[in-house]
């Protein structure tokens, strides 16, 4: 997170994207986001309408996505609001990249349960597949990050990659999963453990076994 | 009115205080960086921590938490204590140690408080953040490293200024402020950042490293950009005034202060008159001050003079002029340099009535013919103000950018005669209307249609008169009521053929009328009108003499000596009165005191500090009819609009940067 800055503005990002205009359906889109919102507070839409810009800039690119300067410039006008507090929230959120940005945006969770559950060698298996942080791989297929707590912990370690979260993993998971998305293929999402659908417990319930079959009161043995 | 306890003391509070307001009025310190009286609270900076019960076990922000009945507030206690010391340690954990090259060195908030309430060692042993240079501009110079995340800079641009330029951009301890893409701020209140950092973070670019606050002389005076009259502290070393800062005045200019009266200071050291000129074969060459009142003196002028005084003196200069005409036998004194020939013969008619503080309070607003934030940057917030609270605004004039929803009604004035019925309705329903004129209403005659408007929407009411008028210079006022107005403006002047006209640093007059006039200047800056001299007779500025101003909406006020002038240059009323010799007539005074008794004994509302009285609002003509239309605004360059801003290497760094887009200078670091 550290390591996040703004793509400097420049004469070719600015030939690139200054035209940059919601395609026809995302302008149906952005007009509903828009009113969603109470008359006076369609700023409030800036948040979404970000993300949609993300994602018609990463349709585009045929990437995650990101948001150049005069994109946010377009969401700023879109929304008569004043750029820099368009840029504010922008740089606030990691969600929103602000950089050019690969294919594949692979997410590797570092907070404490996915590092004891191993998350070292998640990012030592990325880093096998030539993934660096912060950084794209050269054939723009991958982009590394490590991020802080995804909300995955009972299945832990984890990654999201894009809009998907990929769990119970192990360094070979990962591999694998790589290299179906480099192969074009979607692997599976969710939880890679073969019993296992959500996060209920992994193997056998181990707690409040006696409610398998029927409510069952505990009260009396506490 | 909740009564609450701080540190054992009961006092009562008004309704809607803070914890931290609450401490204050108990006469109890609270440190703090980033709350602030003008501004929005924010809460982040932590240091006001207080102990509070009933509430959590813990340190509460007494700037955030309202005070409530019964609340029992310490201040003093152990918990207390060990909370400010946690914050300051931590907030001095990204902070460098460069207090001896830092400018904020010796009046920082930050250095005063860590002296105060930090532990006096540090724990950390951590590399520092360090942040990269940011770009503000030729008056804002940034050091990011030391900024501490107040985001007062932020709220004041938003919320004061309403430009939103200043961000605070990405977040936690890599929260970075800047202006969007690093452009310079470029609004006219822009260096007031400077003195709300309570850091070294944003500091006076033109001042860097220049002194350091404890070798200043500090001189309260008046600021002379404008009309309002802000009031100012001149800090000065030696004999050079170096910097010029706010002071806190609620009725004038709360505690902000324009850029242009803010930078305008180092113009009082460049291209200054410092010794007398004598015009010779039509070159001006220097001269003895013997030779220039013989100079003077030859032109033996009979009761032939006239006097035009420039935007920037005071009132006694003035009337010192005022008094040598008059023992020559002239009453042709002129002041509205350029042409404007407005009926003065009731002063309220041409006053700010509502009050620079009280236009808050108006609900509806007209403003014809004022680029206020050009002519009266400090009118801009307040304006802005009223229109939060729900003020309806409405202006006649090319379109600029009032920072708050107002509606345009076209340049032309014909407009006031036949209103929209919006603007009717809407002043119709008004508790407190008000109408603003500026120069270029007044320019167009639109003085009368004023007043008839003044009339039918019944501006003036029980506790309200919401007739204004807002000037641009800070002589205007004083010189109207000294008398320094003819029936047809300075056409008049011209029309008399003058053999001598003395110029008060009259600086915007089309002297090309006058060429059969020998003419006088007594100024302080070699500008336009000592280009057209005849006789320069060097003057003091504004810093370098006493005197008393009448702000716009008839504040008299009185500005105090910082510096001598340079080189020969002498305060104007001596000049005047050796002038008064030279032509062999006697003006009635030999000391300053003598002057300004005679002043006041002819204008009494001059010796007394605070608003004058000028009546009752006269009835509108009844022919009153507004017509013509508005090309343009008078002010064209808004960093340049007098001697002194004109020759001040900052501001014309600004006009060129600013407002005409020349590539941004690097700094020379």
């Amino acid at each position: 997170m550290a390591d996040r800055y703004i793509e400097p503005d420049s004469p070719e990002l600015r030939a690139r994207w200054g035209n940059f205009a919601w395609t026809a359906e995302n302008a149906e889109k952005a007009k509903q986001i828009v009113a969603r919102y109470p008359e006076g507070r369609q700023r409030s839409a800036v948040m979404p309408l970000l993300d949609l810009a993300q994602r018609q800039v990463g349709a585009e690119l045929n990437t995650q996505g990101w948001l150049p300067i005069p994109v946010m410039e377009y969401v700023a006008n879109y929304l008569d609001m004043p750029i820099i507090r368009v840029v504010e929230v922008a740089t606030f959120y990691t969600m929103y990249n602000i950089a050019p940005i690969g294919r594949f945006h692979v997410q590797v969770c570092g907070t404490t349960p996915c590092m004891l559950r191993g998350s070292d060698d998640i990012m030592a298996a990325c880093k096998a597949k030539g993934l660096k942080k912060g950084h794209t791989t050269p054939d723009g297929m991958f982009t590394l990050t490590e991020v802080e707590c995804m909300g995955n912990c009972a299945s832990a370690p984890m990654v999201q990659i894009n809009d998907d979260n990929y769990e119970d993993l192990t360094p070979a998971d990962m591999e694998r999963i790589l290299d179906e998305l480099a192969a074009g293929r979607q692997p599976k999402t969710g939880t890679q453990l073969p019993g296992r659908h959500t996060v209920e417990p992994a193997g056998a319930l181990s707690t409040l076994t006696a409610m398998v079959n029927e409510n069952h009161d505990y009260r009396g043995e506490w | 009115m909740p009564k609450v306890k701080v540190d054992g003391v009961e006092i009562e509070v008004p309704a809607g205080a803070t914890v931290l307001q609450a401490c204050e009025l108990a006469g109890k310190e609270i440190p703090r960086f980033c709350y602030h009286e003008r501004l929005s609270i924010a809460g982040n900076c932590r240091m006001c921590l207080v102990e509070v019960k009933p509430g959590p076990p813990k340190p509460q922000a007494s700037c955030a938490l309202p005070a409530s009945e019964g609340q029992d507030i310490r201040t003093d206690s152990e918990m207390v204590k060990k909370a400010r010391e946690g914050v300051m340690e931590f907030l001095l954990i990204n902070h460098p140690l460069d207090c001896p090259i830092c400018d904020q060195g010796g009046e920082c908030d930050l250095q005063d408080q860590a002296v105060a309430y930090g532990r006096g060692t540090s724990r950390y042993h951590e590399n520092k953040r360090a942040v990269t240079e940011k770009y503000m501009g030729p008056l804002i110079k940034t050091v990011m490293t030391r900024c501490i995340h107040c985001t007062r800079c932020v709220r004041f641009s938003e919320e004061v200024a309403g430009v939103d330029e200043i961000g605070a951009l990405y977040r936690g301890e890599t929260m970075q402020i800047s202006t969007y893409l690093e452009k310079a701020a470029a609004h006219e209140l822009s260096a007031n950042v400077i003195d709300l950092c309570p850091v070294g973070a944003l500091t006076s670019r033109p001042y860097a490293f220049e002194a350091r606050p404890w070798e200043l002389k500090k001189t309260l005076s008046i600021d002379v950009s404008d009309a309002l009259g802000s009031n100012i502290r001149l800090d000065s070393r030696g004999r050079e005034v170096l910097r010029i800062l706010p002071r806190v005045n609620d009725d004038v200019n709360e505690e902000w202060l324009s850029d242009r009266g803010r930078y305008m200071v180092d113009g009082l050291t460049r291209r200054r008159l410092d010794k007398p000129w004598l015009r010779r074969d039509g070159k001006l060459v220097a001269a003895t001050w013997a030779e220039a009142f013989e100079a003077v003196a030859k032109i033996n002028p009979g009761s032939a003079v006239a006097v035009i005084a420039g935007d920037l003196v005071d009132c006694e200069t003035m009337f010192a002029a005022k008094k040598l005409a008059g023992a020559l036998g002239s009453t042709l004194l002129e002041g509205r340099q350029t042409g404007l020939a407005y009926d003065t013969s009731n002063l309220a008619a041409v006053n700010f009535n509502s009050g620079i503080a009280g236009i808050e309070d108006a609900d509806a607003v007209l403003i014809v013919g004022s680029m206020i934030r050009d002519e009266a940057p400090l009118l801009n917030p307040r304006l802005r103000k009223a229109a939060k609270k729900g003020a309806k605004v409405f202006i006649i004039g090319p379109q600029w950018n009032p920072t708050y929803p107002a509606t345009f009604l076209g340049n032309d004035l014909a407009v006031l005669n036949d209103l929209p019925a919006a603007v009717s309705e809407a002043f119709a329903a008004a508790q407190k209307p008000a109408i603003i004129l500026g120069g270029a209403a007044l320019g167009k005659g639109a003085l009368g249609a004023g007043l008839a408007f003044a009339e039918r929407f019944n501006l003036v009411r029980e506790g309200w008169n919401g007739f204004n008028v807002i000037h641009m210079a800070a002589s205007r006022m004083g010189g109207l009521m000294l008398g320094y107005a003819q029936k047809g403006g300075i056409a008049d002047l011209v029309a008399a053929k003058p053999k001598m006209v003395i110029s008060l640093g009259a600086d915007e007059v089309d002297f090309t009328k006058f060429a059969d006039s020998m003419i006088v200047h007594i100024g302080h800056h070699g500008d336009k009108a000592a280009h057209a001299a005849d006789v320069i007779l060097p003057a003091a500025a504004f810093s370098e003499k006493d005197g008393t101003y009448v702000n716009t909406e008839g504040r008299v006020q009185y500005a105090e000596k910082a510096v001598f002038a340079p080189g020969d240059a002498r305060e104007d009323w001596t000049i005047l009165r050796a002038m008064a010799d030279a032509l062999g007539v006697s003006v009635g005074f030999d000391s300053f005191d003598e002057l300004r008794a005679a002043m006041v004994a002819e204008v009494p509302a001059l010796g007394v500090e605070g608003l004058a009285d000028y009546g009752p609002l006269p009835d509108a003509p009844a022919d009153a009819k507004a017509e013509g239309v508005i090309e343009a605004y008078p002010i064209k360059d808004r960093y340049l609009t007098n001697a002194i801003a004109r020759s001040s290497p900052t501001l014309q760094r600004c006009s060129a940067e600013l407002l005409h887009g020349e590539p941004q200078a690097e700094a020379a670091e």
